[in-house]
């Protein structure tokens, strides 16, 4: 390179200073112009040349500089000269691109003492989810088919298919998410389309990664097992060395609590944040508070007056949801393959105002208002005593609170006509024990004394499966 | 509230000077980094000696930390598919995404051992690329510490000499401990031993010992006492000279296999911080090869 270089350089410096100089002697000449055109192809033509013959020189040194290398690392040690060359890259196939894929099976057979189908959380206003304890017998749960793939540098697609026992398909999850930044640095992060909700600790988690075969009470009573919105949100980490995350959600209020308003805008949207961090190897933990607000217009569900007429009671208004949770979990020097703790807890508390309107014929028809402040916890704990074994118990309470409701007030109708919303604190005790032969499989045993209809106190037992094929994908903390 | 601000201010004004952030997976490549870096890098490592890399949770302090984080320097081949991909979207950062420059996985300057050729469930916690544990083997070190320096300067331009000198250095007191093991460990060429999991292929590589037979039916997978006993009547006429494990596997095993078949249970550090002795790269090597030799004996 070196004793080619000052070559060309002169050439090109010639060729140039004879394409500066000419226009100065004689300009519009066309002979001249001819002579300078001539000199301007000869000049690209050069360079064009110079460059193809400098990459072939650098191509040619960066050969011997590897072969140099290899020589460099065969003779470090014999040994390892006797290993051949670095793993080879993949090689591309037509089905490189495919998404992963995997799908989840669950089925349980279950034993209930009360009716499943005259399941009630007594006191608090039905949702429009389905939160029974599932059927009498052997029963196919809900199978998850997954399919996510990188869109392109930005995105990432996710579609989750929940295949109901019966034949139907619902859409699950379906949505898109940002890939590191979203374009405005490091921090933000943004999803839509229809996908779980940041709030609370369980929500976000799939059935399959519950640590019980149910979800708890207050989820069933205040989200309807689980909030799934059609929407967006917008999450920010803050750039500090303990995690700390800001998220915010719009939606329009597709499930409870909730109700499809038929109106343009946002009918429900969540704040939320989360706090966490570690305290030595062994022990992390995560705090959040959520507050999720809705205003459902005709939210109706059905119930049975006091002449055992059916009817249809409907509500509008605001309803407002706060939720404290917390997540402590504990395994020896961080290795939760041998033995391991997780205790978590989740608080609620939902104010509701607005009317309520009941087509009972003993009021012809009637509307009045209507306020209610509900809550309800609960603790669980689970323990892996040895690989692969763990035993959990679960302690859920609702609190049936204040419930005003301006029909029994006025005299128009009575509570009796309200019979699902009857005072009631429901209350269950779970116990379980698991066993995960593998990553992919687990048999769990679980079983309840559920006390959420009143006067109907139900024992539940459950054996359940839950198994995994395909891509794996990581699970949240 | 003035002083919160000022308070915000220094500290983003700290983290716009600071060293380039380094987010190593596992202990290996945290002490790695730091001999190639030197004053110039912050690592942090994200699991300890004692854990199963296999199991590692996508712990809130984890995507903290990966917010800020310049590079990962992770072992790739699957080994961290449980958990790392979800602190790397969660965390926000675009420099540290799969492919772009602060995305660096040690697995892809060795030559691995083990690639299955079928994939199947069936066949235990199977890796696609190979077998993942490769840090076992102190030769991988010079080439993975090689590609690191590269990185290192890449992302770093004006310190890329420094890393370069760094490496050469490291490389150089490297290859002097090499020769020293590789002396040292003479007497262990050749012998049979029984594993509890394929976690040491490129030990035995790089050593010349001869695994018989492994504890786990398949890989990730508990043996039963029955297997055990299976394992102990087929092993019987090899006779093994130790059964060996890693730090962090679950001790009954092994324990029960060396009461059974009369072998000295061997529990290797497998990475730095794996037992009291493995301070760093170098004493990691030295406590493996000083038990591998008290326990032949």
């Amino acid at each position: 390179m070196k004793s080619f270089r000052p070559h060309a350089v002169a050439t090109l410096f010639g060729a140039s200073l004879i394409a500066l100089s000419s226009p100065a002697s004689a300009a519009g000449d066309p002979d001249l112009k001819a002579l300078r055109d001539e000199i301007a192809q000869m000049k690209q033509s050069y360079e064009k040349r110079i460059n193809a013959l400098e990459s072939r020189l650098a191509q040619a040194e960066a050969t011997a500089g590897d072969a140099q290398a290899t020589a460099a690392t065969a003779q470090q040690s014999l040994a390892q000269a006797a290993q051949g060359p670095a793993s080879a890259p993949a090689p591309a196939q037509g089905n490189s691109f495919n998404p992963e894929v995997s799908m989840i099976l669950q089925g349980s057979y279950n034993n209930l003492k009360q009716d499943p189908n005259a399941y009630q959380i007594t006191g608090f206003v039905p949702t429009l989810g389905e939160v029974g304890p599932g059927t009498r017998g052997f029963s196919l749960g809900e199978s998850e088919l997954t399919v996510s793939a990188n869109i392109d540098p930005d995105w990432r697609g996710t579609g989750i298919l929940a295949l109901a026992p019966d034949g139907g398909v619902e859409m699950e999850n379906a949505y898109f998410q940002s890939i590191g930044g979203v374009g405005w640095g490091n921090g933000p992060s943004f999803k839509g389309g229809r996908f779980f909700s940041g709030i609370g600790y369980l929500n976000e988690q799939h059935a399959h990664a519950w640590d019980f075969a149910d979800a708890p009470l207050a989820y069933k009573a205040f989200l309807g097992n689980q909030l799934g919105d059609d929407g967006m949100q917008l999450k920010w980490l803050a750039p500090t060395d303990m995690f700390l995350e800001f998220g915010v959600e719009a939606g329009r209020g597709r499930t409870f609590p909730g109700a499809d308003n038929n109106k343009n805008g946002v009918s429900q949207g969540a704040l939320f944040a989360h706090l966490g961090d570690d305290v030595g190897v062994s022990n992390s933990w995560r705090l959040g508070l959520s507050l999720l607000g809705s205003s459902p217009s005709n939210r109706s569900y059905e119930d049975v007056d006091s002449s055992a007429a059916a009817v249809n009671n409907s509500f509008s208004g605001r309803s407002r949801l706060l939720v404290a949770d917390g997540v402590w979990k504990w395994s020896p020097n961080g290795n939760s393959t041998a033995t391991s703790f997780k205790l978590q807890g989740e608080y609620f508390r939902r104010r509701e105002n607005g009317t309520l309107s009941s087509d009972s014929l003993l009021c012809g028809g009637c509307t009045d208002s209507y306020a209610s402040t509900q809550s309800g916890w609960y603790l669980q704990g689970v323990y892996q005593f040895m690989p692969r074994w763990r035993v959990g118990l679960r302690r859920d309470e609702l609190d049936h609170g204040s419930v005003d409701i301006g029909l029994v007030n006025s005299g128009a109708l009575t509570a009796a006509d309200f019979p699902l919303l009857a005072a009631h604190d429901p209350t269950r005790t779970t116990a379980m024990l698991d066993y995960s032969p593998s990553e992919f499989t687990r048999f769990r045993l679980q079983w309840a004394h559920d006390n959420s209809g009143l006067g109907a106190t139900d024992n539940q037992i459950f054996l359940q499966y839950i198994f995994s094929l395909g891509a794996h994908g990581a699970h949240n903390f | 509230m003035k002083r919160i601000i000022f308070l915000l201010l220094g500290l983003l004004s700290l983290s716009a000077h600071a060293d380039l952030k380094i987010f190593a997976t596992v202990p290996e490549w945290g002490a790695l980094t730091k001999e190639i870096g030197g004053r110039r890098v912050d690592v942090f490592t994200a699991t300890g000696g004692m854990q199963d890399p296999h199991h590692v949770e996508a712990k809130p302090s984890l995507i903290a930390r990966m917010r800020s984080a310049d590079l990962i320097v992770a072992t790739g081949a699957e080994l961290e598919v449980g958990w790392l991909p979800v602190v790397v979207r969660d965390s926000g950062n675009p420099r540290v995404q799969p492919g772009q420059p602060g995305y660096f996985e040690a697995s892809k300057s060795v030559r691995m051992l083990e690639v299955p050729t079928r994939l199947d469930r069936a066949d235990g916690d199977v890796h696609a690329g190979g077998n993942p544990h490769i840090q076992t083997d102190a030769r991988i070190f010079l080439k993975v510490g090689d590609a690191l320096a590269t990185r290192l300067g890449q992302l770093d331009a004006g310190n890329a000499a420094e890393y370069r000198a760094n490496y050469a250095a490291f490389a150089e007191r490297w290859k002097a401990s090499l020769a020293k093991w590789e002396a040292a460990a003479a007497p262990l060429r050749g012998i049979n031993v029984v594993t509890q999991h394929k976690a040491f292929p490129y030990l035995y590589d790089w050593l010349g010992i001869v695994e018989v037979d492994t504890l786990e039916p398949k890989p990730g997978v508990e043996p039963s006492v029955a297997y055990l006993s299976q394992v102990v009547a087929n092993v019987q006429a090899k006779k093994p000279r130790m059964v060996i494990r890693a730090a962090w596997n679950s001790p009954r095993p092994s324990e029960w296999f060396a009461d059974h078949a009369h072998v000295p249970a061997v529990v290797l550090p497998f990475t730095v911080g794996g037992d009291d002795q493995a301070k760093d790269l170098f004493s990691l090597f030295d406590d493996t090869i000083a038990l591998l030799l008290k326990a032949s004996r």
